[in-house]
Formats: structure tokens, sequence, C-alpha cells
């Protein structure tokens, strides 16, 4: 357990990063610090390995005031990974897993097996990786890499500082998995700053939002989607905010929905394609962008017709035919301003999948999908989808 | 007279002024490592930046003495010989080695220095273990720069009484001889030569045993 008594933090500079944080963090759970860039999250979390004195306060682990003891023992005891990675450039990936077993002297014939043993933990070949460099590893490989390093000496807390930030979407994924998967296994006390609320999420038991210094709210992720404390948490799990009255979520008004226009749930670059492309050119968009029809539109986006995959593929053959030759008119349409529910309903009425969002001056401005309207509907009446959803479970 | 027997009948003249050469040369190289490198580290840890100034200023300010100038100067402090002549050559030897000893330290990653830290690497470790490790690519290349240098500028020690290449020259110049004259410069150039050879050997060596120091750290 990790306790943080009061603790304020000025840095020499006079800045204030840190005001009276008074937070227990639980015994093998994940812990996800979140907040906006220089919220303080990093600081708050260098206190644990002493990275960071504070000005006044304690932080206590398991009851023991970290002050009272050496802070490189302390630090060889809690894993250690940051967006950087850090690994070091002139040691091969086996030499850097090893670095905190060799720190702490343990007897080298233990550390062979155990770095075998890691690296077969994330799925990386020993045999293939071990005696390449960092530098020739992969972004996910690299970080991968870094928390085994952390994982190395089986330390009871380990501390990460968006570990996952600099990856691309598919590696964050995974390895967001691949600890979910660990974590299961080891239990052990993680402290993960993020300031992506998706992930943290998706791996917290607990999330501690913070901002300017201060922790804001503190739960489950659960509960923190259900009961936002204030509009900034609000605003930050990425619920827009409503016009009528709100009090955490509960008792909305269902009026309230006619306030939404279609302005606010339309996506504003539908697929589209100009009246001289060819046929094939076409086909090529709408698998690129995964829908299919395409908005024709001309230099000025002016809507001119539309071109489904059907009727593609029908004149496929004709070769010299231009999408204009093939497109079909528009059949509905409604002004930007359009009430949402108005909408729905001529949507609904005439069995449309969507419906374009045209300006009085004919140009397209966005494109109201069925997908669109569910997506807002979740932002911006979270009680209501779950009605929805368990009026949905009852007729079931 | 053929340059074979010339090489013959004074094989033992330059013998010595081979070895005299060479003890200069090692004596001022090793003495600058032994002073610039510890120094340069001193000043990466320094938290008064007016001194780093300050110190860099000096060494730069040796630098720019003719070396004449300063082998003259040393004669009344240092008397003649061999002394001056390596203090002398040891003074130029500082600026380079202290500017890429710094320079190597300051271009480590400092993200690979937190996680040090964070790890639980202790400030002589990080040093012994990362930093040095790390710069030895800008190190070696600040002592072989110098060491080169130092070989050619050996060649004037001979003006203060010291001996080496430097020697065969003033005598083939007193007695108009080409072939002594020629012998010296181009021994001066050959020992350069073979010695940058052997330094980057050397470096090679060190990067094996302690570690490959590739430039490309991680992104
Ligand atoms: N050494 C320092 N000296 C002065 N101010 C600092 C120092 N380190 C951090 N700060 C300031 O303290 C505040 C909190 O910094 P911290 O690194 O904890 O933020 P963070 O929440 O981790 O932000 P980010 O998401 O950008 O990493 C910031 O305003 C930062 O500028
Ligand atoms: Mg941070």
């Amino acid at each position: 357990m990790i306790e943080f008594q009061q603790v304020n933090k000025v840095y020499d500079d006079g800045f204030q990063a840190l005001k009276d944080i008074n937070l227990t963090i639980k015994k093998g759970e994940l812990t996800a610090f979140i907040g906006p860039s220089g919220s303080g999250k990093s600081t708050t979390m260098k206190l644990i390995n002493r990275l960071i004195t504070p000005s006044s306060g304690k932080v206590l682990i398991n009851g023991e005031d970290i002050m009272t003891k050496n802070p490189v023992e302390l630090r060889r005891n809690i894993g250690y990974v940051i967006q950087n990675v850090g690994l070091f450039p002139h040691m091969t990936i086996g030499k850097n897993v090893a670095v905190i077993p060799h720190l702490k002297k343990w007897d080298p014939k233990k550390i062979e097996p155990r770095v075998e043993e890691l690296m077969r933990m994330v799925n990386l070949d020993p045999e293939v990786f071990r005696d390449r460099y960092p530098s020739e590893l992969s972004g996910g490989q690299q970080q991968r890499i870094g928390v085994i390093r952390a994982l190395a000496a089986d330390p009871d807390i380990i501390l990460m500082d968006e570990p996952f930030s600099a990856l691309d979407p598919i590696s964050r994924e995974q390895l967001q998995d691949e600890l979910i998967r660990l974590q299961e296994e080891l239990n052990k006390t993680i402290i993960f700053v993020t300031h992506d609320m998706d992930e943290a999420i998706k791996v917290a038991d607990t999330i501690v939002l913070m901002k300017d210094g201060e922790i804001v709210q503190t739960g489950t992720p659960e509960s923190i989607l259900r009961h936002p404390a204030n509009d900034f948490v609000r605003t930050f799990i990425g619920q827009k905010r409503l016009d009528g009255d709100m009090n955490d979520g509960i008792g909305i008004d269902p009026e309230s929905i006619r306030v939404s226009t279609v302005d606010e749930v339309m996506v504003t670059q539908p697929a589209t394609v100009t009246p001289n492309r060819g046929l094939a050119e076409a086909i090529k968009i709408m698998s690129g962008r995964k829908v299919d029809s395409l908005f024709v539109v001309d230099k000025q986006r002016k809507l001119l017709g539309i071109v489904s995959i059907y009727r593609l593929l029908n004149q496929y053959g004709e070769e010299n035919k231009t999408v204009k030759d093939i497109m079909r008119p528009i059949g509905y349409q409604v002004s930007p301003g359009t009430s949402l529910p108005e909408a729905v309903e001529i949507m609904s009425n005439a069995r449309l999948t969507n419906l374009a969002v045209v300006d009085d001056d004919g140009r397209l401005v966005g494109l109201l999908t069925r997908g669109s309207i569910v997506q807002h509907l979740n932002e911006v009446y979270p009680t209501i989808v779950e009605q929805f959803a368990s009026n949905l479970g009852e007729e079931a | 007279m053929s340059i074979l027997t010339f090489l013959q009948e004074r094989a033992g003249d330059i013998g010595i002024a081979l070895q005299e050469h060479l003890i200069i040369t090692v004596s001022s190289v090793l003495l600058g490592c032994i002073i610039s490198i510890p120094l340069g580290i001193l000043l990466v840890y320094n938290r008064f930046k007016w001194l780093n100034s300050a110190v860099f200023f000096i060494a730069n300010l040796l630098q720019t003495i003719p070396s004449l100038a300063l082998l003259a100067i040393l004669i009344p402090l240092l008397g003649i010989g061999l002394k001056p002549a390596i203090i002398a050559l040891f003074l130029y030897s500082i600026m380079p080695i202290l500017r890429n000893t710094y320079d190597g330290f300051q271009s480590v990653d400092p993200s690979v220095l937190e996680s040090a830290r964070g790890i639980g690497y202790d400030a002589k470790q990080r040093i012994l273990k990362i930093q040095l490790p790390l710069s030895l690519p800008y190190i070696m290349s600040g002592v072989r720069i110098t060491t080169v240098y130092i070989i050619s500028w050996a060649t004037l020690a001979t003006l203060i009484g010291a001996g080496g290449l430097g020697q065969l020259i003033v005598s083939g110049l007193g007695t108009n001889k080409l072939e002594l004259i020629i012998t010296g410069a181009l021994g001066a150039i050959v020992l350069a030569l073979l010695t940058d050879a052997l330094l980057g050997w050397v470096e090679r060596m060190l990067t094996k045993k302690y570690g490959r120091t590739s430039s490309a750290t991680t992104a």
C-alpha cells in the first residue's frame, strides 16, 4: 500500500506543482493517474521512488516513510518504465533486461534463465532478440523490453510513466492487452500515468484524475463514468456538456434531446468523389474509406449526386464512363440547423442509412449516419443509452 | 649516397630521436587524459555555469598560444629539456580532450539517464557504466586528434633541448643535409599515421569490451 499524506511540491523556481495530495494506492491494483499535461502526474509518481522529494508531507510504503530509506536501494525495489523507453543503447537486450538483477548482485547463474523467462513472457524469442541492440528493435518491442526490465527483479511496485504513448495505435492496444494479462498473473501494485482516458478505462482498477496539481476525483472507471464529480471530469471523459439541467447524469429531461441539431452529430468528412473520376478510382476510394457509396461533389463541394457500390459494379465494364455518367440524384437532404429528431424522422420514414446535410448554396457540409447518431447519444445521454439498452434487454 | 646506406649510418640517431619523440608524445597525451577526462566529467556535474565558461576560456586560450612562444615562456619556469616540452604539449592537449569528454557526456540521451537513476544506478555507476561507455567515441576522437597534432608539434621540442625527430630536422638544416630533414619530417608523419591507426584499434577493442557505442539511441 502506498500513501500520500498532505504532500506538497514546490519546484526550485517557486512553481507549486502539487497541492495537498492525499491518496491511498491499494496493493495489487493498477492505479492510473490521468489529467491534462502539466497537471502533476509524473511529479506525483516520481515521489514514490524518490526521484523527487516532497516539499512537505509524507509518502509511505506499507506504512514506512520512504524518506527513512536509502533512495538507491528503494529504486532497485521499484520497477520504473518511462515513455521514451530509456533502454541502454550500448547494451544488448539480454544485458538490458538483466541490469537490475546485476545491480542487486544476483547469482549470475540465476540471471540468465530469468532473462529468458521474461522475454518469453512478452513473446520475444530470446534466441532471436537477446543479442540484439535496442536500436535493432521496433518501438513496440523496445517498450516490451522496458516493461520486463522493470519486472526483472520481481518488485512489488511498478511505476509506468506514459509507457505506451509513443507507440502506434495497434502496438499500443497490444501492449495494453499484454499488460492486463501480466497483471492478472502477477498482481503487482502498478502506477500507470497516461493522458488517454480510453487507455485508463481499459487497464485501470482505480483512476486518479488530476488537474493543476490537485486530485479532482478518485474511483473505479465505472464510478467515474457514471458519476463524474464536476464539469472538468465530464469534459475529460468525453461527455459533451448539456444545455439543460443535469446533475450527475441523473434525471435528464428527455425533452432536451430537441436541443441537438444535425451539425453536432454529422460527420464532417463524408467520403466524396469528383464527377470526372473513373469507376475503378471510385471503387478504390470506397475501399479506402470502407463505405458503400460516395457523394459526388464538384470543386466547390456542390453536391451533384450519389453513386453506390452496386451501380459501380454494374457499370464497371464500361472503361470510358466516369462517375458523373452513372450517378443518381440525391433524394433527401437537410440543411444545417435542422433538429436531430426531425432528421431522424426523415431517415426512418424514408428508410435511409444516411442523410446529407447541404447548405443554402448546395454545398455538402456533412453527413448524418446511423453510427454518428448512436455515438452522439452515447456521449450526451449515457443514461438514455443505458435505459435503451436495458429496454432492449427486456424485450429480448 | 643511397638512402639505404644513409639510414644504416644514422640508424642510431634516428632510433634515439624516435624514442624521445614517442616519450614526449605519450607522456603529454597521457597527462592530458588523466587531467582532462575527470575535469570534463566534473564540469558536466558542476552547477555553477560561470565556472565552466571560465575553464573552457582558459583551455581555449592555451590553445591559441603559438607553440614556439609557449616553449619559450616555459624555459624560465622549468628550464630546458624533456620536462618543459612535455608540459607545453600537455597544455595543448587539454582543450580537445576536455571538450570532447564534456560533449560526450552531454550527448547521452536524458531519458537513458533518467531510467538509469530510476532503476537504481547510483551516481558512480551512472558515470562508469552508462555515460563513460556512451561517450567513448567522443573521448577517443578527442584523444586521436590531440595525439596526431602533438606528434607534429613535438618536432619543435628539440628547440628547448628535448630531442625528438625535430632534432634530425634541425641538424639537417644546420649541415644542409636534405636527407636528414626529410627523414625527420617523414618520420613524424609515419609515426602520426601509425599512432592514429593504433588508437583506432584501441577504440574498437574498448567498445567491444564495454558495450557497443552506437550513436543510435532508443527512440
Ligand atoms: N524540475 C522542474 N522545475 C520546475 N517546474 C517543473 C519541474 N518539473 C515539472 N515542473 C512543472 O510541474 C508541473 C507538473 O509537471 P509534471 O511533469 O508532473 O506534469 P504531468 O502531469 O506529468 O504532465 P505531462 O502529461 O505533460 O507529462 C508542470 O507545470 C511542470 O512544468
Ligand atoms: Mg508526465
